[in-house]
């Protein structure tokens, strides 16, 4: 990949100088008006009063969003707890199940390209399918759930049910992707490091240790990092499913700034909501990183 | 299978048992305890929905066989002409194959000026690159809703189109460029000591190594716009511009009595992606790790 090219540099012909340049303008561009500048125009938005519904009492707001967001919205904070409560459940079980999902398919055994394929199917299937197809198991007159004794009430609509049945719903899509993620890493471990731990009497639980986990930590950091972002954003799943419901009980953050902005267009708040989103994400991220030491050496 | 031909041929790297110790038959025993019984309770997890979907569709309205028979299509009759399913999926299929062009199109520039030259701000791109996979689309709900309205785009499918190119453009162009990489430049260079420009050396050449490559960005492209539900149920408002997920989400709302109706609109929701699945899943691994996980 290193080429020679940057020491001629000099006698390099102008129009090869120009020319990666030239080949991702369009992506500098599209990225700059669809990703940059819009993250930009919350910032402005969120210290407006910018309600589609109201015109006439648009303008500048000053902190008055944050205000009402920190003091007199309770919805913010339940929804933020819940949020987190959320990621983390989903993000601890996704592991576990997709590190055990991975592990298994890279061993060898006859019919692991079919296997492999049927497991791994669910990853391209949308949160709104996911919901239709789970609304039908989840049916207290239709569904499968009759046959597991689950009771009569209907699961989505109980409080006590409604978040186990939310947790099994994304598990069955998200635990295919974590491990796909995690199977890229495990590929990558040398085969030779597993015989000279089998040569020193290592078990399959100590290979597992101190061969298998090492060596996927960075996979693991960097697939915790992704799909926490990822389920945080996962709202088509919840929106279709419970609607945030019921009670509200199952709103996320990024759930309630889309109703806000669907249902009653109040742009102005959505947009300070938002702007929270945004700071929140970006520390706990910050601090991920900051903790799991990713990227660090970790040999000594 | 194909899949068959791609595993026999990759190294084993797995922790598997070492050969000839597979004849014990008490390692036989644990090999069925550890791999295929939880193997075995996974498939079933994943499996019995699609399955329980594939027996509402087809079977009469009413009947409570766990088996679709006798079977019927009235429910696929029902969502493609009364509820307008194939509206939405003109709408759908519009929406994919566009985004599919303009990201591996886009895609292929950008990943090539990665692989092949070394400029200044080169990292700065790849590391907005990188930056922008922690962007929430959900937080760009608002900002993105004014920008297309500021253009007019508002209920119209270019929206949804240029949202999905721009969204899925990062993750390919780091994915091209590892493609690119991969042909050695050695080829190039040959083909332009003979006399090619280095337009007309990536054509002949590289170009045709690249098809993998092509392949994978722009499935991942198409199931991705496919699946897109927030940007669409707030972009577009007119039911005649409707796309598969919020026709969906419609059908989950208006139809909810109507499971027969929920389950195929469900299946024909299902069918284009699982068609493209078939086609990228061995390159999945590689694509995600070279992208995903490398970086």
């Amino acid at each position: 990949m290193t080429l020679a090219r940057t020491a001629s540099a000099e006698r390099r012909p102008l129009a090869l100088r120009w020319a990666p340049y030239l080949l991702i303008s369009p992506t500098v561009v599209l990225i700059a008006v669809f990703l940059v500048y819009p993250i930009g125009s919350v910032l402005y938005y969120s210290l407006q009063h910018y309600n589609l519904t109201r015109p006439w009492a648009n303008g500048f707001a000053g902190l008055d969003n944050f205000r009402e967001m920190l003091f007199e919205d309770p919805l913010f904070w339940s929804s933020l707890g819940f949020t987190a409560q959320w990621v983390l459940v989903e993000i601890v079980l996704q592991l576990v199940l997709g590190l055990a999902l991975a592990l298994i398919v890279n061993e060898s055994f006859i019919g692991r390209g079919l296997a492999r394929s049927l497991v791994f199917s669910p990853w391209a299937v949308s949160g709104v399918l996911t919901t239709s197809i789970w609304i039908l198991l989840y049916n207290p007159t239709t569904g499968i759930v009759r046959y597991l004794g689950a009771p009569e009430a209907a699961v989505l609509g109980n409080p006590d049910t409604v978040f186990g049945a939310l947790v099994i719903t994304e598990l069955w899509r998200g635990v295919p992707f974590f491990a796909i993620l995690l199977l890229a890493g495990l590929a990558g471990i040398p085969g030779e490091l597993y015989e000279a731990a089998a040569v020193d009497g290592a078990g399959r639980v100590r290979r597992f240790l101190h061969v298998t986990l090492p060596h996927l930590r960075d996979a693991i950091v960097l697939a915790t990092l992704l799909r926490s972002v990822w389920e945080f954003n996962n709202v088509d799943l919840i929106y279709t499913l419970t609607g945030g419901g019921p009670a509200q009980a199952t709103t996320t953050l990024p759930l309630y700034v889309a109703q806000r902005a669907i249902d009653s267009k109040d742009f102005g708040y959505g947009s300070a909501l938002t702007t929270a989103g945004f700071l929140i994400l970006l520390f706990c991220s910050l601090l991920y990183l900051r903790l799991s030491r990713f990227g660090a050496d970790h040999k000594g | 299978m194909a899949t068959e031909v791609i595993v026999r041929d990759r190294p084993r790297t797995a922790a598997g048992t070492p050969p000839g110790a597979r004849k014990d038959p008490r390692k036989d025993r644990g090999r069925v305890l550890r791999l295929y019984v939880p193997l075995g309770l996974y498939l079933v997890f994943t499996l019995v929905p699609f399955y329980w979907m594939i027996v509402f569709a087809l079977r009469p309205t009413g009947s409570t066989a766990p088996v679709p028979w006798p079977i019927t299509f009235e429910h696929f009759d029902t969502v493609w002409n009364d509820i307008g399913y194939a509206v939405f999926f003109k709408n759908s299929v519009i929406v994919g194959v566009l985004s599919l062009f303009f990201t591996t199109g886009i895609a292929l520039m950008g990943g090539y000026a990665l692989a092949r030259f070394r400029f200044r701000g080169r990292t700065v791109f790849l590391v907005v690159l990188l930056c922008t996979q922690f962007i929430p689309g959900a937080m760009m709900l608002i900002p993105l809703f004014t920008i297309f309205k500021g253009l007019g785009l508002i209920n119209s499918l270019w929206s949804l189109v240029i949202a999905g190119t721009v969204f899925n453009l990062p993750l390919s162009i780091i994915l091209m460029s590892g493609f690119v990489s991969s042909v050695p430049f050695q080829v190039e260079e040959a083909a332009m000591v003979d006399g090619c420009t280095r337009g007309r050396a990536f054509l002949a050449v590289v170009l045709p190594q690249l098809r993998p490559g092509l392949v994978a960005v722009g499935s991942f492209a198409f199931i991705d716009t496919w699946n897109t539900f927030l940007f669409a149920l707030m972009f577009i408002s007119r039911q005649d511009n409707f796309t598969i997920p919020v026709g969906l989400s419609y059908t989950i709302g208006e139809y909810s009595a109507d499971f027969g109706a929920l389950a195929a609109g469900g299946v024909i929701a299902a069918v284009p992606v699982v068609l493209v699945f078939a086609v990228i899943q061995r390159y999945l691994v590689h694509g995600l790790s070279a992208g995903a996980v490398k970086g």
